[in-house]
C-alpha cells in the first residue's frame, strides 16, 4: 500500500482540485455582485476590497493545498497553542470595539483570535483522534482531553462576549466527535446537560443584548423599533422578493435602508429579495455542492487525520451558511455569523480560505498514509 | 499500514453519513422556510414593504377666496416669502447664518430658535429661518443663493385680508388649529394648517377649506424623501360670494371713525346685508402674521370692545325705533284707529308712578295723532296705546318683525335680543308683570333689547309691505350670473340666481302704510325729530326713519328737576345710546338702514349718521349696479378672478 509518500511541486499542482475552487469562486461572484448592489451600484467601497481579499485568500489556499498534510499533523497542537495564546492575549489586551473585546493589535494588522481557533481546534482534534485507536475512542478517559481542548477556548471566547464563534466552536467540536466515533448515546447526555445549563447561563453567562436577541428570536413583535426591528425588516425584505425577486439592485428594503446590515451578516437577505426564491436556492445549491463535494474528499483520504480535518473544516463551514440564512429568516436569534465568502468581512474570508486550503491538502495527499504515532525524527 | 485503520475509516463513513443526513435535513428546513416566506407569505411582506417604502404626504388646497358682490377680493392667499435651512448642506449652520443675517434681520431669538430645532431635527429636514419677508428681500436672497449653500428660498401661501379692519367683523380671520378643532380631517394635522376662527371663515370653513390632495413618496428608513410615485391634486376650496358691498363697507367705517356704533344696511327685499359695520374694528392680518401678547391684550382689554361685533352681538334697548312696532300692533289689534288723539302735557301719572314724555320741561307735545306721535316721537301717546295693548300683544308683533330671537345671520356669535312678556317675566324674575313696564316697553324700553342687525330687518319689514324678509350674507356661493343671462326685468336689481320666496308677516298694507308715512315724517315733516338730517336736494329722494334714544341707566328725580345734565358733562359709559333706523327711498324703498351708537348721546346724533349713510348707499346703489356688474363689472371682476385662480393653482 505505500505508494508515493513524497509528490514532487509538479505532481501536487497537477492534484489540485479546481472544481472545488471553481465552486467557491462562484460563490464568492455573488459576493460580489451582492456588494456591488449594496453601495448602489458601485464596486467602492465594498465589492473592490472584497476581490482583493479573496485574490489575496485564494492564493494563500492554494499555498496551503501545497503544503504537505504531515506538516499539518506536526505542528497541529502548536497551532492550537498560539492560538489558545492569542485567544488569552485578547482577554489581557484585546482592543474593544462594538462592545466586544475581540481583536488583538499585531501592529501590522489587527488578528481575530477566534478565526485561527476555528482553524486551530480542528487541526488538534484532527490529530488527537488520528493518534487515537478506535477502540479507545470509546472510553471515557479518553474524552477528557478533547473536552479541555474544546472548552477552555469556547469559555474564552464567551468571555470576550462572542457568542456567534462560541456556537460554531462548539457546534464544529461536536461534529468532529461524532465522525471520530464517540458513543452516540454520550451526545445524548451532553445534550441533556446543556439544556440543564440553559436556565443557569441565562442567569449568569448571558449579556443583556444577547438575552435580548434570544427574547426578540421568541416573540418578534416584542420591540418592533428596538430589537426586534431588524428581524422583521429581513423578513420583509426576504418575503417580498417572492419567487423571482425585484430585480438586481431594485430592492427597496436594501437600498432605502430599512434593511440593516446589509452588506455584511445580512447580505442573504438582500439576495432573497433582489432575487427571490430562485436566487437563494441557487446559492444554497452552491453551498450544498462544496459542502457535498468537501465530505467526498473527506472519505476519500486514507488517513483519520485527513478526513478529520476536511470533515471539520466542512462542518464549520455548513455551520456558517446554516447559522446565518436560519438567522436573516429569523429561525434563530441573532448571532453575528457571516454568510460564508459572501459577506463583506476580511477576517472570516481569510480564516475560510485557509480552511479550504486545509481541505485542498487533504485532497492533494489523499493517498499519503500516516502512522497513528508519527515519528518526529525526519 | 495501521490495521484499525480500515475500521476507523468505515465508522468515519457511516458517521459521516449521519452527520450528512443531519444537515440535509437542516438544508430542508432552510429551503421550506424560504418557501414560507417567499411564496406562501409573499403577499403580506410585499404589502409591509411597500408600507416602510411609500409615505402619503398630504397636499394642502389652496383655500377659497371670499368676494364681495362684485368679486373684489375680501379674503385671499397671498405668498408668503420664506427661507429655509437645510443643515446638511451648509458649510456650517451658525456661518450660513450670519450671512443671512447680513441680507435680512435674524433676531437672536430666532437665531436660537433655528440652532434648537437643526438639533433636534434630521440633518436633511428644511428649518425655518424666517417668513413673511419683502419681496426686496427675497430677491436678494435668491441672488445671492450661489454663496449661500444650505439656504433654500421658498413660498409658502398665507391669509390675506385686502380690506383689513373695514370687513373684519364679517370675514372673521384663519389662525393655527387647535386640539378642540380635530375633526378627523387629515388636512388639520398639517403643521402650518389654517382654519377658520370667525366670521364667513370659520361659518363656512369646509367648503372654504377644500379636500387636501396627497402625494406618493417613496421615502427611505431615516424619511429622506428619494422620489415621488404618485400625486393625486386635491380639490380647491370653493369661494364665498358676500353680499357685502366693500365700497359701501369702506365708506361706512370711514364715517364711524372712531365711534363705538354699529351700522347694517340691508337690501329690504332679498335680505342681503350690503353692509355691516362694527367700529370700532380691529387688523386680521395681525392675526396671520402672529400678534403680541400685549397687542392682544389691548384688543382684549380695549374699553370700546373692538373684537365684538356690535352688529349682531351688541344688544341695545331700541327705545323709539320700537314705536312703529307698537303703533302697528295698536292698529292690528284695532284699539285704537290712525286718528286716536292723546294729549300730551309732559307726564303720565299711574298710580303714585310718574311717566314722563322727552319733552315734559317743554310742557309736552299737545294734542297728537298717531303720524305726529311717531314724527315727534311722543312719549305720552305710547304710553296710552301699549296700556290699552297690553305687553303681550306688543311682544307678539315685534316677533313677527324680527325681535326677540337671532336671525341665523352666517356668522358667529349672533344674540337674539329680548322680547319680553308677562310669563317669561315670572318665570325668570319671579315677579309679576307690572303695568309700568308696558308703558316702558310701549317706548322701547323695560326688558326690550336688539341688536343693529335686528333693527334693519324691523326697518325693511316695514318698508317692503311685511314681507318676513331675513337677512343674508353669502349668495349661497352662487357667483355672479355671467354676462347676458342676468338681463331679466328683475325687479330692483336682485339676481335670478339668488333670489328667495319671502313670506309676508301678515299685517295690513293700509296699516303699514299709516306707520312708513309716519316715518317718512320724521325726516321730512316740519316737526319730525330728524328734519334736520333729510338727504340732500340734489339726491332726489327721500328717507323714512326713526330716531332712538336709550337710557343706560335710570334718571333720578333730582336729576330730571335739574333738567338733566348736560351731555358733555355725562361720562361717556353713562351718555344714552343713540340709535336710528331708516329706509329710502320714500315711495319705492329698497334700503333698509339701521345705526347705533353706543353713548352717542341722542337719535339725532344716530340720524346724521344716517343720513351720511344712506346718501353713500343711494349714490352708490349697490342693488341696481349688480345688475350692471352682470354685464359689465362683474365680467371684468370675473376675469381678474380666474387669472388669479391659476395663479394659485400653479404655485401648489
Amino acid at each position: 500500500m505505500g505508494r508515493q509518500v513524497d509528490l514532487t511541486l509538479l505532481q501536487k499542482l497537477v492534484q489540485i482540485n479546481w472544481l472545488l475552487i471553481i465552486l467557491i469562486s462562484l460563490i464568492a461572484g455573488v459576493g460580489f455582485a451582492m456588494l456591488y448592489s449594496a453601495a448602489n451600484g458601485s464596486i467602492d467601497p465594498w465589492a473592490s476590497r472584497q476581490m482583493f481579499r479573496f485574490g489575496a485568500g485564494l492564493g494563500l489556499m492554494l499555498l496551503i493545498g501545497l503544503i504537505d498534510i504531515r506538516a499539518w499533523l506536526r505542528h497541529a497542537y502548536l497551532i492550537y497553542a498560539a492560538a489558545l495564546l492569542l485567544l488569552v492575549a485578547v482577554e489581557v489586551m484585546g482592543v474593544v470595539g462594538m462592545g466586544a473585546r475581540r481583536w488583538v493589535d499585531l501592529g501590522l494588522f489587527q488578528l481575530q483570535p477566534s478565526e485561527v481557533m476555528k482553524i486551530a481546534m480542528v487541526l488538534a482534534l484532527a490529530r488527537f483522534y488520528h493518534s487515537l485507536p478506535l477502540e479507545e475512542v470509546g472510553r471515557m478517559r479518553w474524552l477528557v482531553v478533547p473536552a479541555v481542548l474544546i472548552l477552555v477556548p469556547v469559555a474564552l471566547v464567551m468571555r470576550q462576549p462572542d457568542l456567534g464563534t462560541a456556537i460554531l466552536l462548539l457546534a464544529t467540536a461536536t461534529a468532529m466527535l461524532l465522525l471520530a466515533g464517540v458513543r452516540l448515546w454520550k451526545f445524548a447526555v451532553a445534550g441533556g446537560a446543556v439544556l440543564l445549563a440553559i436556565p443557569v447561563a441565562w442567569r449568569f453567562m448571558l449579556h443583556g443584548y444577547q438575552k435580548d436577541r434570544v427574547l426578540t428570536y421568541l416573540n418578534p413583535e416584542r420591540d418592533p423599533l428596538g430589537a426586534g426591528y431588524h428581524i422583521m425588516q429581513s423578513k420583509i425584505a426576504l418575503g417580498s422578493g417572492g419567487l423571482f425577486g425585484k430585480g438586481f439592485m431594485q430592492g427597496t428594503q436594501s437600498h432605502l435602508a430599512f434593511l440593516p446590515e446589509r452588506q455584511t451578516d445580512f447580505i442573504f437577505t438582500m439576495l432573497a429579495e433582489e432575487f427571490g426564491l430562485v436566487g437563494c436556492l441557487g446559492l444554497l445549491g452552491l453551498y450544498v455542492l462544496v459542502i457535498a463535494y468537501g465530505y467526498a474528499i473527506a472519505v476519500r483520504s486514507r488517513s483519520q487525520f485527513g478526513r478529520l480535518l476536511a470533515a471539520g473544516v466542512i462542518s464549520t463551514f455548513f455551520l456558517y451558511v446554516f447559522i446565518n440564512m436560519a438567522m436573516v429568516m429569523g429561525l434563530i436569534p441573532v448571532v453575528g455569523v457571516p454568510l460564508p465568502l459572501v459577506s463583506y468581512g476580511g477576517t472570516s474570508m481569510m480564516s475560510l480560505l485557509i480552511g479550504f486550503g486545509l481541505v485542498l491538502s487533504v485532497y492533494v495527499h489523499r493517498d499519503v498514509v500516516i502512522s497513528r504515532r508519527p515519528s518526529y525524527g525526519d | 499500514m495501521e490495521r484499525g485503520d480500515g475500521n476507523r475509516h468505515k465508522a468515519f463513513t457511516r458517521r459521516l453519513a449521519l452527520l450528512g443526513g443531519g444537515q440535509l435535513a437542516l438544508a430542508s428546513l432552510l429551503m421550506g422556510r424560504m418557501y414560507y416566506l417567499q411564496v406562501l407569505e409573499s403577499d403580506q411582506y410585499q404589502m409591509l414593504a411597500e408600507e416602510n417604502r411609500i409615505s402619503m404626504r398630504l397636499l394642502a388646497p389652496p383655500r377659497g377666496l371670499v368676494l364681495d358682490r362684485f368679486g373684489r377680493e375680501l379674503a385671499s392667499n397671498r405668498q408668503n416669502y420664506r427661507v429655509v435651512l437645510i443643515a446638511e448642506q451648509t458649510k456650517g449652520v451658525t456661518e450660513t447664518l450670519d450671512r443671512l443675517a447680513r441680507i435680512i434681520p435674524i433676531h437672536p431669538h430666532q437665531r436660537r430658535r433655528v440652532l434648537r430645532e437643526i438639533k433636534r431635527k434630521r440633518p436633511f429636514v428644511p428649518i425655518k429661518v424666517a417668513e413673511n419677508l419683502t419681496w426686496e428681500q427675497f430677491t436678494r436672497i435668491n441672488v445671492l443663493l450661489p454663496d449661500l449653500p444650505g439656504v433654500q428660498p421658498d413660498v409658502g401661501e398665507g391669509r390675506h385680508y385686502p380690506a383689513g379692519l373695514e370687513t373684519a367683523h364679517i370675514v372673521g380671520y384663519v389662525s393655527s388649529v387647535s386640539e378642540a378643532d380635530l375633526t378627523g380631517d387629515p388636512l388639520l394635522e398639517l403643521p402650518s394648517f389654517r382654519i377658520g376662527k370667525n366670521g364667513i371663515e370659520k361659518v363656512y370653513d369646509e367648503s372654504l377649506r377644500g379636500k387636501a390632495g396627497n402625494s406618493q413618496v417613496e421615502v427611505n428608513a431615516y424619511g429622506r424623501e428619494i422620489r415621488e410615485l404618485a400625486r393625486q391634486d386635491g380639490q380647491p376650496g370653493e369661494d364665498v360670494v358676500l353680499t357685502i358691498d366693500a365700497g359701501l363697507q369702506e365708506k361706512i367705517t370711514r364715517r364711524l371713525a372712531d365711534e363705538s356704533a354699529a351700522a347694517v344696511v340691508m337690501d329690504i327685499h332679498q335680505g342681503d346685508i350690503l353692509a355691516m359695520v362694527s367700529a370700532p374694528s380691529y387688523d386680521p392680518n395681525a392675526f396671520n402674521l402672529g400678534m403680541s401678547n400685549k397687542a392682544w391684550r389691548a384688543l382684549v382689554q380695549h374699553p370700546r370692545k373692538p373684537l365684538i361685533n356690535k352688529a349682531i352681538a351688541g344688544q341695545y334697548p331700541p327705545g323709539s325705533t320700537f314705536k312703529m312696532v307698537v303703533a302697528l300692533a295698536a292698529l292690528e289689534a284695532g284699539v285704537v284707529g290712525p286718528g286716536h288723539k292723546v294729549f300730551c302735557n309732559g307726564v303720565m301719572k299711574l298710580g303714585r308712578s310718574k311717566f314722563h314724555c322727552w319733552r315734559h320741561r317743554l310742557g309736552g307735545h299737545g294734542w297728537v295723532d298717531m303720524k305726529q306721535a311717531i314724527a315727534q316721537s311722543c312719549d305720552l301717546y305710547f304710553y296710552d296705546i301699549a296700556r290699552r295693548l297690553g305687553v303681550d300683544r306688543i311682544g307678539a308683533m315685534a316677533r313677527r318683525f324680527g325681535l326677540g330671537e337671532a336671525l341665523d345671520i352666517e356668522l358667529v356669535g349672533e344674540r337674539g335680543g329680548l322680547v319680553p312678556s308677562k310669563d317669561w317675566k315670572l318665570a325668570v324674575t319671579g315677579v309679576p308683570w307690572q303695568l309700568g313696564e308696558t308703558l316702558i316697553t310701549g317706548i322701547g324700553q323695560a326688558f326690550l333689547l336688539a341688536t343693529p342687525l335686528q333693527l334693519a330687518v324691523m326697518a325693511a319689514r316695514l318698508a317692503n309691505g311685511g314681507m318676513a324678509v331675513r337677512p343674508r350674507l353669502s349668495r349661497t356661493q352662487a357667483p355672479l350670473p355671467d354676462n347676458g343671462a342676468a338681463a331679466t326685468g328683475n325687479d330692483q336689481g336682485g339676481d335670478p340666481g339668488t333670489d328667495r320666496q319671502v313670506p309676508p308677516i301678515g299685517v295690513s298694507a293700509a296699516n303699514l302704510k299709516v306707520i312708513t308715512d309716519a316715518m317718512s315724517e320724521v325726516v321730512n315733516g316740519k316737526r319730525g325729530t330728524a328734519r334736520k338730517y333729510k338727504l340732500d336736494k340734489e339726491l332726489d329722494q327721500k328717507m323714512a326713519g326713526k330716531t332712538g334714544t336709550a337710557q343706560v341707566r335710570r334718571i333720578s328725580k333730582a336729576e330730571r328737576k335739574a333738567g338733566g345734565k348736560l351731555a358733555k358733562e355725562t361720562p361717556w359709559k353713562e351718555r344714552d345710546h343713540a340709535l336710528f333706523t331708516a329706509f329710502a327711498p320714500v315711495g319705492a324703498p329698497r334700503y333698509a338702514v339701521a345705526v347705533v351708537v353706543e353713548h352717542g348721546g341722542s337719535g339725532t346724533y344716530a340720524a346724521k349718521l344716517t343720513k351720511d349713510i344712506m346718501t353713500e348707499v343711494l349714490r352708490g346703489d349697490p342693488l341696481a349696479r349688480a345688475a350692471v356688474g352682470q354685464n359689465g363689472v362683474g365680467g371684468i371682476d370675473g376675469g381678474g378672478r380666474a387669472d388669479n385662480r391659476s395663479d394659485r393653482e400653479r404655485k401648489i
